[in-house]
Order: structure tokens, then C-alpha cells, then sequence
């Protein structure tokens, strides 16, 4: 159960690199005094991608007394949110938009065969820690059904081959992080 | 923007933007100039403007494309917005999956910056503003204006009770104004052709222009700008605009504006109940109340060929409301979850007869009786689907063998309803 794991502190030490920590400085003053709480969400967003990919309860208390509040008042903003990650990811998280106008466009079958291209369900991630499936709402790409992100990469227009695609320069990716093809943005009609 | 700083005072921009007529392009269609008129300025506490960039109402994908496309126009209308309700820190609410807009906005706030269009006495006058970004994390409900507050806050975003209205307490309880992507953009050219010239453009009390996101099952699915009082039939059939139906299809249903809004079968979308022609205007669509209209809402415009699946479909809709929904009153958080699971039994083949009634029922227990408007976001799919295609439901109550062997993905075969009506091809009693 989710919960449980959520009570379990780890006691692993925690902090962010100091240009981390110069940019969560430079947060908090775009908020008015006395405010920082205000600056909660970006810093998860920080947090999440610089300290292991999800917030683990140590990660959560960390940020808690980098801003100021109560460990309570992290983790129920980190548990309303869906895309703060609460128990740990593989390493590209793959998000399928799954509301009504990527459905009708195609959207379901492009779950279907990722589920069987990835030999995984909703929600797990690949034994090589590599990628996990996650479905979400509306992305806000629905002219161009049917939508996943990858970490936040819209991928747009999608069908089997551009999955297939996409697969493979995940993988080649992971394998040599500096073939990164920076031209994978988004496309528009 | 020099015209409104230099040349005007700020009460003249704002009676220019309330000449224009320019009305919320959220969803809510509410008068701008009206609602800048309830800013609070006697209050000695510092004043805000909040930029709506939430977008995450399903079918709606326009301020995406505003943002990526026209980052300035959004920048000069925070200006000026901000100018006209003497507002010197402006903070732009950015759903978090937008995360690649968030590069390219800063950068068009850095060039603003590095002309001298923000900062200290923009322009040698003695107005500043700062405009800073907020990313959200994912949370439709976030959309909400005071859910947006709260989240930008650092709070669960969960909407306030209405009044006190954000106009008087807002961010950190200060008088505040929010306001969507499109809305601000609008401002400078507004400034720039004069009110009037922007309430020449449109019919009646929709003026101007709106940015209509077209999807579904078209053939020409996209962003288009078009001026209000545009034909529904002409925006979906002219090759101008979203070229027809695509694979030669037969018009099944419309939601104008965004999932929020009823839905309408075709024949209810082309025309009125009174047979007038149906026009992309905020009355036009209205027209029919609930027994034949819908609402223009924020312009997410979905089309469904007669393929689609109105069970499936709304299905999947009210799961979507039921994940989205905060929690905080009983008949959404408890309403949203009963229909889904009703409508999942429907949709599997395992209906009951009465569930039907059933849907309508709690539809109708949550309309009204919710804190935000989000709850009769969530009735009103359930409600305009059944009052519109409940054959549909009975179909899928009397046949459960023939649901459950369910045609490549969520399409089930329209066999029953082809034929009939000349332009959707439905039967209609």
C-alpha cells in the first residue's frame, strides 16, 4: 500500500548541489516576505529531478527545512499533485495522455502497445529500471493525438512507428548519454 | 504598449479593455473590464495580477500555442493589464507539464527587461513590474482561480468559497486579479485599435476574436483564430477552417468548449432548437439553456464522427473529473467516484436498467451544491449525454453481450445508428 511506504524514513542524508541551492535562494525572493512557502512547488520540481528522481520521505523533510515548514505541509502538497512521484521511477517516466480527445484519436491503442512493447502494466517500471508507464490527463496537445511525455518532452502525433522510434533513441540515450538528440521538440501542424 | 504608458492613464486603459467588450477566454466568458473594475484599490496592501496559464481543460490546447508562439503578445498584455490596475508584481501560473514554455517565457521576459520594458520606471515613467513564473505540478483543478491562488501559495489546491472574491482577497490576501493567456493577450491590440474598433469585430456581446482549438475527428485539427460570430457549420465543414469530417465520416456530436460544457449531437449543433443557424459566439451557444445548448466556454472545440462511443466517452471523461477532482465537498469527491463506477459498469456489459436514472440523479445532487464550478463541470457530460443520447445508454443496459466485445480500442460499431439524418447519419426519434 502507498501510505505505508510514506511513513518510512530512510534517514539517508539529503541536500542539493550549492547552484541548487543559489537558484532556491534566488525562488524565494520572487515571493514577497516571509512567503518562501509560496516557492514550494518549484523547489519539488528541483528536488524531484535532482535527488533521485522521486520524493522520498528524507527528500521531502529536507526541502521541508530548507523552506521553513512543517514536514506535513510538504507532504500533502507532494501527495495532491501528479506529477510528483512518491515512490521510485525508472529513469525516463513515459506519460500517456489518456482523456477523451487523444481516446478518440487513437490514444488507447497507443497505451495498448506500449503496455506490450514495454511488457509492463500502468504504473510499473521495466526490470531494467529504464522506463515506467504512467497514464495522465489531458496534456494539452490534443490537436495533435495522440500524446505522451517523456519527463516533460511532449511527443505528439504518435502511432506505432514513431513509438518504436522514440523507443529506440530513449534506449541509445541511456546507453551513451551524449548522442541526446536535442531536436526531438515538439512538432506542430 | 508605449501608447497606454506614455500617452494614457491607467483608468483610460481600463475603460478601453471595458469598451472592448473583451470577455474571459478562460471559460467563464466574464467581462474583463467589469471584473478589473472590482479590484479593490482603496487597500493599502500591494495588488497582483495573476496570469493564467493552467491549461489543462481537455480539448483545449490554445494558450500552448500563444505562449510558444507569441510569448511577447502575452508579455505586452501583462504590461499593460498590470499598468491599468496598478500592479507592480505579476506572477504567471505555468502548469507544470508546459516545462519547455517555461524556458522560452523567461526569455522573452529577459528581452522585455534588457529593452526596459520591465523593471524600475519602465519607460521614464514611474510605473515598475516584475513578472515572475510559477510552475504548477499537475492539478486541473489548479486551473480554478482561487485553487490557483492557493496553489501559488504553496497550499493543496483547493478552491475558496466565494466571496470573499480574489478581487478584494487573493494572493496572500491582497487584492488580486486573475486572469487566462488569452484574455491578456488581447489587451495590447485592444490598446492599439482602440475598444471600439475591438467591439466593431464580433456579434452582439461577443466581440473581438477567439482562438478556437479544434480536435477530434477532423480533418484539420488546430489552432484557429477566428472571429466571433462564425457559423458552426462553416467552421467544421469549409476547407478554411477544419475541412470536414475525416475518413469521409458522418458528423456524430460537438462539445464547443472544452469537456466542461454539455455536449451536442450534430443536428443541435448546426442549428438551434429554433432553427436558426448556430453561430461561435457566446448567446449562440448558449441558446437552448439545457435541454439544447452548451456553452463556448474556453474554445476546445471536439468532434466526434459517428465512431465514437458516447458511453465510452463519457466514461472517460468522468474518470478524468473524479482523478481532478480536490476532495473537498462530499457531492463531487463522493459524486464524481459513484458515476465513474456506475458508467464503468455500463460501458463492461453490466448495466442495470435504473442506472440510468441513476447518473441523471447524482448529476444533478452535484450541480449547484459544490464550492467551485468544478462539480457542475463534472454533472453536465453525464447529464448532456444522456439527455441527448440515451438510446446509447439503453443499448448498452439491453445488449451487455454485444458491448462486451468491444471493437479495435474504445470504438464500438455505430451499426445501429447509421442512416437517417442526412448530416450525422443518426436515427433521431
Amino acid at each position: 500500500m502507498i501510505t505505508h511506504r510514506l511513513h518510512v524514513k530512510e534517514n539517508r542524508p539529503v541536500a542539493f548541489s550549492e547552484a541548487t541551492l543559489k537558484k532556491v535562494r534566488e525562488l524565494i525572493q520572487q515571493y514577497p516576505e516571509g512567503k518562501q512557502k509560496s516557492a514550494l512547488l518549484p523547489v519539488l520540481h528541483m528536488a524531484q529531478e535532482e535527488l533521485g528522481g522521486y520524493l522520498s520521505v528524507d527528500v521531502m523533510d529536507y526541502v521541508a527545512s530548507l523552506l521553513q515548514l512543517n514536514p506535513i505541509e510538504v507532504f500533502e502538497v507532494a501527495t495532491f499533485y501528479s506529477m510528483f512521484y512518491l515512490e521510485p521511477v525508472g529513469k525516463y517516466v513515459i506519460e500517456v495522455c489518456r482523456t477523451a480527445p487523444c481516446a478518440i484519436c487513437g490514444g488507447e491503442e497507443i497505451l495498448e502497445y506500449l503496455k506490450e512493447k514495454l511488457q509492463i502494466g500502468v504504473g510499473e517500471t521495466t526490470p531494467d529500471g529504464l522506463f515506467t508507464l504512467k497514464t495522465v490527463e489531458c496534456l494539452g496537445g490534443c490537436g495533435y493525438a495522440p500524446v505522451l511525455q517523456v519527463n516533460t518532452q511532449f511527443h505528439e502525433q504518435l502511432d506505432q512507428v514513431a513509438i518504436d522510434r522514440l523507443l529506440d533513441t530513449l534506449r541509445k540515450q541511456a546507453a551513451d548519454p551524449s548522442s541526446a538528440d536535442l531536436t526531438w521538440a515538439s512538432q506542430f501542424c | 504598449m508605449e501608447k497606454a504608458l506614455l500617452e494614457m492613464s491607467p483608468t483610460e486603459v481600463g475603460q478601453e479593455v471595458t469598451r472592448s467588450g473583451l470577455r474571459g477566454r478562460g471559460g467563464a466568458g466574464f467581462p474583463t473590464g467589469l471584473k478589473w473594475s472590482f479590484l479593490n484599490r482603496k487597500s493599502d496592501k500591494p495588488r497582483y495580477l495573476v496570469c493564467n496559464a493552467d491549461e489543462s481543460e481537455p480539448g483545449t490546447f490554445k494558450d500552448r500555442y500563444l505562449m510558444e508562439h507569441l510569448p511577447h503578445r502575452l508579455v505586452e498584455g501583462l504590461i499593460v493589464s498590470s499598468y491599468a490596475l496598478g500592479v507592480n508584481t505579476c506572477y504567471i501560473y505555468i502548469r507544470g507539464e508546459f516545462k519547455y514554455l517555461v524556458g522560452i517565457l523567461e526569455h522573452a521576459i529577459r528581452e522585455a527587461k534588457e529593452n526596459g520594458f520591465l523593471g524600475e520606471r519602465i519607460l521614464g515613467t514611474d510605473f515598475s513590474l516584475e513578472i515572475h513564473l510559477h510552475p504548477g505540478a499537475g492539478a486541473y483543478i489548479c486551473g480554478e482561480e482561487t485553487a490557483l491562488l492557493e496553489s501559488l501559495e504553496g497550499k493543496r489546491g483547493n478552491p475558496r468559497i466565494k466571496p470573499p472574491y480574489p478581487a478584494y482577497k487573493g494572493l496572500y490576501d491582497c487584492p488580486t486579479v486573475v486572469n487566462n493567456v488569452e484574455t491578456l493577450a488581447a489587451v495590447g491590440p485592444i490598446i492599439n485599435m482602440g475598444g471600439e474598433a475591438y467591439a466593431g469585430l464580433g456579434k452582439g456581446k461577443s466581440t473581438g476574436t477567439k482562438l478556437i482549438s479544434a480536435c477530434g475527428h477532423i480533418n484539420r485539427p488546430g489552432v484557429y483564430e477566428i472571429e466571433m460570430g462564425l457559423p458552426v457549420e462553416e467552421f467544421i465543414f469549409s476547407d478554411e477552417y477544419c475541412n470536414g469530417i475525416r475518413s469521409g465520416r458522418h458528423l456524430k456530436a460537438v462539445i464547443p468548449g472544452g469537456s466542461s460544457v454539455p455536449v451536442l449531437p450534430a443536428d443541435l449543433i448546426l442549428r438551434t432548437a429554433k432553427n436558426e443557424k448556430r453561430l461561435l459566439t457566446y448567446e449562440s451557444l448558449e441558446e437552448g439553456g439545457f435541454d439544447s445548448g452548451s456553452m463556448l466556454g474556453s474554445g476546445g472545440f471536439i468532434v466526434y464522427d459517428e465512431t465514437a462511443c458516447m458511453v465510452r466517452n463519457t466514461l472517460n471523461l468522468t474518470r478524468f473529473y473524479r482523478h481532478e477532482s480536490c476532495g473537498q465537498c462530499s457531492p463531487c469527491r463522493e459524486g464524481t467516484g459513484w458515476m465513474e463506477k456506475v458508467l464503468w459498469r455500463i460501458e463492461h456489459g453490466e448495466g442495470r436498467w435504473k442506472d440510468i436514472d441513476l447518473l441523471v440523479n447524482i448529476a444533478r445532487h452535484i450541480e449547484g451544491n459544490t464550492i467551485c464550478p468544478f462539480g457542475d463541470a463534472a454533472a453536465w457530460p453525464v447529464a448532456s449525454a444522456i439527455r441527448h443520447f440515451r438510446e446509447e445508454f439503453e443499448y448498452h443496459v439491453e445488449y451487455p453481450d454485444e458491448v462486451r466485445v468491444i471493437t479495435h480500442g474504445n470504438l464500438v460499431r455505430e451499426t445501429r445508428f447509421t442512416g437517417g439524418h442526412p448530416v450525422s447519419g443518426i436515427r433521431f426519434r
